[in-house]
């Protein structure tokens, strides 16, 4: 792989309480967010939750209602799609289907007005670079759906732009190419220094690719920040539930102290970051790969159930407890001594994975 | 922007310095005037303000000079584009204020006159400073409106929809207005609404009694009847033939395509010349049945059948050009995955290629019901006693009533049908969307069409082609014989040499035929105004398709309004507005074009739409953010992948131009004479075998010309796997 810079280096896009109405309905609302230079950004949600206007709003496919768009500092708020320096890799992959492959690749700098040899140079080069030699002749239709992203992804990158934008790059591929054009996009951007904005509902290729996590659900953004503080510390039970399985169990917070606080849970107690939360009932997100089963009484404080489900799946077992807190879903890897269904069982909890919900 | 804007404001000033202010009488495109220049016809504004007395000129120069104020802004800066919209719409105000307000006669608006005092200067049409002023207000509104942020910022498209509501509203709209306050008012220019409402509920418009056995049923009525018969029927035989040429393997079927194009490419008049040599009292089908089966010879063909045979001649190849593109855009990969989920070819057809169908039949049916409410060519030589709007409204005007407020009535009545059918249409189809063409590369082969459905095809369209090849064999055979009409069939050139004759004297060629001159203007109009209309249409078409902006509807409702004008009302409306300044162009080439654009202009802005609501939004969208300004990206993307809408809008507009002859036979002038304004003539004369040999030039001149386009513009290369072996896309 090559390896080449942008031009004028990747830059920040920032939104200042933009929002984004068709008629009475704000598909975007009072969103603020920063894009650090030459960071990936996934924008994570479910369906109909604004992410993909999220997108066409930094591209210029749309144009705020309110608010300020900045790219690299700039004001684009109402610079038409053409005017700025920003890329996109459409969920169809929209090539252009009366060109050839190399065509599609070389179109951007085409009409930028580069010379034909040089605009096709560059063209060969991102299409080696997405690893797509030999195919310079084909036609869009004559490509398997991989191949297609790939050029759609080569096309993008030969405009070096400030910023890269995928819309649900992937979801149009197999689960195993899916990993593996996830893991090429992260390197490319990694490679490039590339500010990437990317949108996916798949939580898992969220964790996989991002440095930050925006989570948006009704138009507005429900928390970003680093995927590990997502999945661990979820700032809502919306963003708990979302970023994978959890389980939300009834608890109370003795006593706060700075910034952590002694939470009991069923018969144990645990310090966890406090996160604004007042001595009282709270709610409290429990990873299930956080708990961890025992036959035995182990030692240290432990919560007693009965083991309701069981169910093996290769790499580890998943279990449903009834406890005296709840429900419980666990995740134990020890696949060698399954543990029979009606028997007494005994979790502890992990320091990683527990955390308080602060109630919104 | 910014240097749009410096550049626009420029060309104003320029404009406003330097040249002539007023249109100049030898036209447009005459350069006599540079000789006298500056004199008082040919003025730039400057000199007109300093030196010809005409000091409210001055006017117009601070809105001009606004243009540049605005450029001591930044464009982040809303005042930026505020003082631009404000310089463009202001100056465009100023001048059309003053252009109304004195005219050839000084001053026009006389209760101006305690005001400003009163003003003999005369002051004709705009000239070529005037429209270029004009249009650079315009285009400083659109770079003032895009920087607002309207239109997603975009100038070009904010331009665009600018630019083409404003000559629609000067060259649809203005001339119509004006001429329907003629229905309200009575001969002194007074409101009178009671006179209004007598002429509408008039009997010969609203009598019913031939549905119960009665005489005859009022213009309404067979209207309606005439067009939806004419809309039905070209519309099944359009998909017909359009099924049989994509879809089966009828050997020929590439002749056939060429075989129904022949139709439109027909003057009026000959199709109708051709169905009375037919069926007439004297015709050959006439004389056989009576000779065969002692059927006694009648005037049948006179009225509805006749009327309805020779609009069905002229609008199923018009149906078959739409069908056509959105049957070979169907994407074999729908009937494919029908197929694959086990559906018979029957079914397949029925849940999947129906629906993907609807849409080109809506068209279609709304184009031969509209072009069969505003034909009068055929329900003139064919109509007998029945009686249509068109032909009503044309001796309302023309006849000896010369009563232009009942032709006015007339003509609310025809507009308010042709909306009707614009609003069923819409209900029709709702808000149904149907992308196939993606920007995912697509493969597959086309279904088979079950074999009953191949049968009935087979049965309905080959009759027909061979119905209408007789046809234009009567047409070419009539123009080499004495008098085809009495049956004198000695062979002669005659008439070709009466129209066409060349002379060779020796100071070179000498067109001595009395047919060239009307030839040559006819053939440079059509070929000014085809790209015109092709450009202005699609243009149209991609705004409409795909922008999102207020007030939308109204724009769409105007590109389509000049479609639900029948063309003798636009030709009277077109002389009561243009013959008095500031819009001065009557007797003049260009109104001639100016007429077959904005009349022409819906057929490319529906086969556009029709064709872009089958191409995924996306592709342009991706060519934007890869840099490409909106005009490149239509350029480059969406052209490309419109060809067979731009052939079939090309087409359409050179041929109707050639054509066409209600509108153009009031707008013809000695100068620009106009091919079949002159036809008619030798029609009226009785030389029916002239009208038929020039008729038969005419043809070939249009079938070259059709050659010309699509070998021009080329076909569309979408790659679709068997294409080979399967139909085949796009023009031949
Ligand atoms: N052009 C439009 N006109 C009206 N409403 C729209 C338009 N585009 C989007 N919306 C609405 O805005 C909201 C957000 O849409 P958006 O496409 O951003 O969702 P999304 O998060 O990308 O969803 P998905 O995951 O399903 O793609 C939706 O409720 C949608 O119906
Ligand atoms: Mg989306």
């Amino acid at each position: 792989m090559t390896k080449s810079t942008t031009k004028k280096g990747p830059a920040s896009v920032e939104f200042r309480n933009v929002t984004k109405r068709y008629g009475t309905v704000a598909a975007v609302s009072d969103v603020s967010f920063t894009i650090e230079p030459g960071t990936l950004v996934t924008l994570l949600g479910p369906s109909g939750c604004g992410k993909t206007t999220t997108l066409r709003l930094i591209a210029g496919l749309e144009i705020a209602t309110e608010g300020q768009i900045r790219i690299a500092g700039e004001d684009v708020t109402n610079l038409s799609a053409a005017d700025r320096d920003v890329s996109m890799v459409f969920q169809s992959y929209a090539l252009f289907p009366h060109m050839n492959v190399l065509d599609n690749v070389a179109y951007g700098p085409t009409v930028a007005g580069q010379k034909k040899s040089d605009a096709y140079d560059l063209a060969r080069q991102k299409l080696a670079l997405v690893g797509l030699k030999d195919y310079d002749l084909r036609l869009p239709s004559e490509l398997s759906g991989g191949q297609q992203q790939r050029v759609a992804v080569a096309r993008a990158l030969t405009m070096e732009p400030q910023v890269l934008l995928f819309d649900e790059p992937l979801s149009n591929l197999d689960a195993k190419l899916r990993r593996r054009v996830r893991e090429d996009i992260r390197d490319l951007q990694r490679d490039l220094n590339l500010t990437v904005a990317y949108v996916t509902h798949d939580q898992q290729e969220a964790l996989a690719v991002s440095d930050r996590v925006i989570v948006m659900s009704n138009a507005r953004i429900a928390q970003m920040g680093a995927p590990r503080e997502l999945y661990e510390a979820p700032a809502s039970l919306f963003v708990a539930d979302f970023m994978g399985d959890s389980n939300l169990i009834d608890a109370t917070v003795e006593r706060v102290s700075g910034d952590q606080a002694l939470v009991k849970i069923g018969v144990t107690s645990l310090e966890l970051p406090s996160r604004g939360t007042k001595p009282g009932p709270c709610k409290v997100s429990i990873r299930p790969e956080s708990l961890s089963v025992t036959a035995s009484v182990p030692q240290g404080p432990a919560i007693p159930g009965t083991i309701r489900k069981a169910a093996y799946l290769g790499t580890h077992m998943e279990y449903t407890l009834a406890a005296e807190i709840g429900e419980l879903f666990v995740v134990d890897r020890d696949v060698a001594n399954p543990k029979p269904v009606g028997s007494t069982a005994y979790l502890a909890l992990a320091r990683t994975g527990v955390s308080i919900v602060p109630s919104t | 922007m910014r240097k749009l804007v410096a550049g626009w404001s420029a060309a104003a000033l320029t404009a406003f310095l330097f040249l002539p202010w007023q249109a100049i009488e030898d036209g447009f495109f005459g350069f006599g005037w540079v000789r006298d220049y500056p004199d008082d016809r040919s003025a730039s504004a400057l000199f007109y303000a300093l030196a010809f007395d005409r000091p409210w000129l001055w006017g117009v120069l601070p809105f001009v000079a606004l243009g540049g104020v605005a450029l001591a802004f930044p464009r982040e800066d809303r005042r930026f584009g505020q003082l631009l919209i404000a310089a463009g719409l202001g100056g465009i105000g100023y001048t059309f204020l003053q252009g109304f307000a004195i005219g050839i006669t000084g001053l026009q608006w006389t209760w101006l006159a305690p005001l400003i005092g009163q003003i003999e200067t005369s002051q004709y049409g705009f000239g070529w400073g005037a429209t270029i002023v004009l249009f650079a207000f315009l285009m400083m509104t659109s770079l003032g409106v895009a920087a607002l942020g309207y239109f997603r910022g975009d100038a070009f498209i904010a331009g665009s929809v600018i630019v083409s509501t404003a000559l629609i509203l000067a060259f649809v709209f203005f001339p119509i207005a004006t001429m329907l306050a003629g229905a309200v008012t009575d001969e002194h220019g007074n409101l009178a609404f009671d006179l209004f409402w007598r002429r509408f509920f008039a009997d010969d418009i609203w009598e019913l009694n031939c549905l119960v056995g009665g005489p005859r049923c009022g213009v309404v009525f067979n209207t309606v009847l005439l067009g939806v018969l004419t809309g039905a029927l070209s519309t099944l035989m359009g998909l017909a033939f359009a099924l049989v040429v994509v879809r089966t393997g009828l050997p020929w079927r590439k002749g056939l395509r060429a075989l129904t194009i022949l139709p439109i490419i027909t003057p009026p008049f000959v199709i109708s010349l051709a169905i009375i040599v037919l069926f007439g009292r004297t015709g050959i089908v006439t004389w056989f049945l009576e000779v065969a089966f002692g059927i006694p010879p009648s005037r049948w063909i006179y009225g509805l059948p006749g009327v309805l045979i020779s609009q069905l001649l002229s609008q199923i190849p018009v149906a078959f050009l739409v069908m056509i593109g959105v049957v070979e855009a169907i994407s074999p990969s729908l009937e494919e995955a029908s197929q694959t989920l086990g559906a018979s070819r029957w079914q397949t057809f029925r849940t999947v290629t129906w629906p993907l169908l609807r849409p080109g039949l809506a068209a279609a049916f709304l184009l031969g019901f509209v072009e069969s409410l505003a034909d009068f060519g055929n329900p003139l030589v064919l109509g007998g006693n029945f009686d249509v709007l068109s032909t009503k409204i044309f001796f309302a005007i023309v006849g000896a009533q010369h009563d232009p407020g009942r032709a006015a009535v007339l003509a609310i009545l025809l507009l308010i049908m042709t909306l009707g059918a614009f609003w069923i249409q819409m209900r029709w189809l709702g808000r149904q969307s149907y992308v196939t063409v993606t920007g995912k590369g697509d493969s597959g082969l086309s279904a088979e069409l079950p074999r009953t459905l191949k049968r009935v095809l087979y049965w309905t369209t080959i009759p027909w082609a061979a119905f209408t090849l007789i046809t234009y064999a009567i047409v070419i055979f009539g123009g080499f014989v004495r008098d085809i009409g009495r049956f004198d069939l000695e062979f002669t050139w005659r008439h070709y040499l009466d129209a066409f004759r060349v002379e060779l004297t020796e100071r070179g060629m000498f067109f001595s035929g009395s047919a060239w001159d009307s030839l040559m203007t006819t053939i440079e109009v059509s070929a000014i105004s085809a790209p015109l209309t092709g450009i202005m249409g699609l243009l149209v078409a991609y705004i409409l398709a795909r922008t999102k902006f207020a007030g939308q509807r109204t724009f769409e409702f105007l590109t389509m309004l000049s479609f639900a004008i029948p063309g003798t009302v636009v030709g009277v409306s077109y002389i009561v507005a243009f013959n008095v300044p500031p819009l001065e162009l009557t007797g003049t080439g260009l109104i001639l074009v100016i007429c077959f654009v904005f009349r022409n202009m819906p057929v490319g802005v529906r086969a556009g739409m029709a064709a872009l609501s089958q191409i995924d939004k996306s592709l342009d969208e991706a060519s934007l953010t890869l840099g490409a300004r909106t005009a490149t990206t239509v350029r480059r993307v969406v052209m490309p992948l419109l060809r067979p809408a731009i052939v079939a809008t090309l087409v359409f507009s050179f041929v109707h131009a050639m054509t066409a002859v209600s509108a153009v036979i009031f707008l013809v002038s000695a100068r620009h004479n106009m091919a079949t304004a002159y036809i008619v003539g030798r029609v009226e004369a009785g030389e029916f075998a002239l009208a038929i040999a020039y008729s038969t030039v005419l043809i070939g001149v249009m079938a070259l010309a059709i050659v010309i386009i699509q070998l021009g513009v080329g076909r569309r290369q979408l790659g679709r796997r068997g294409q080979q072996t399967a139909a085949a896309l796009g023009g031949h």
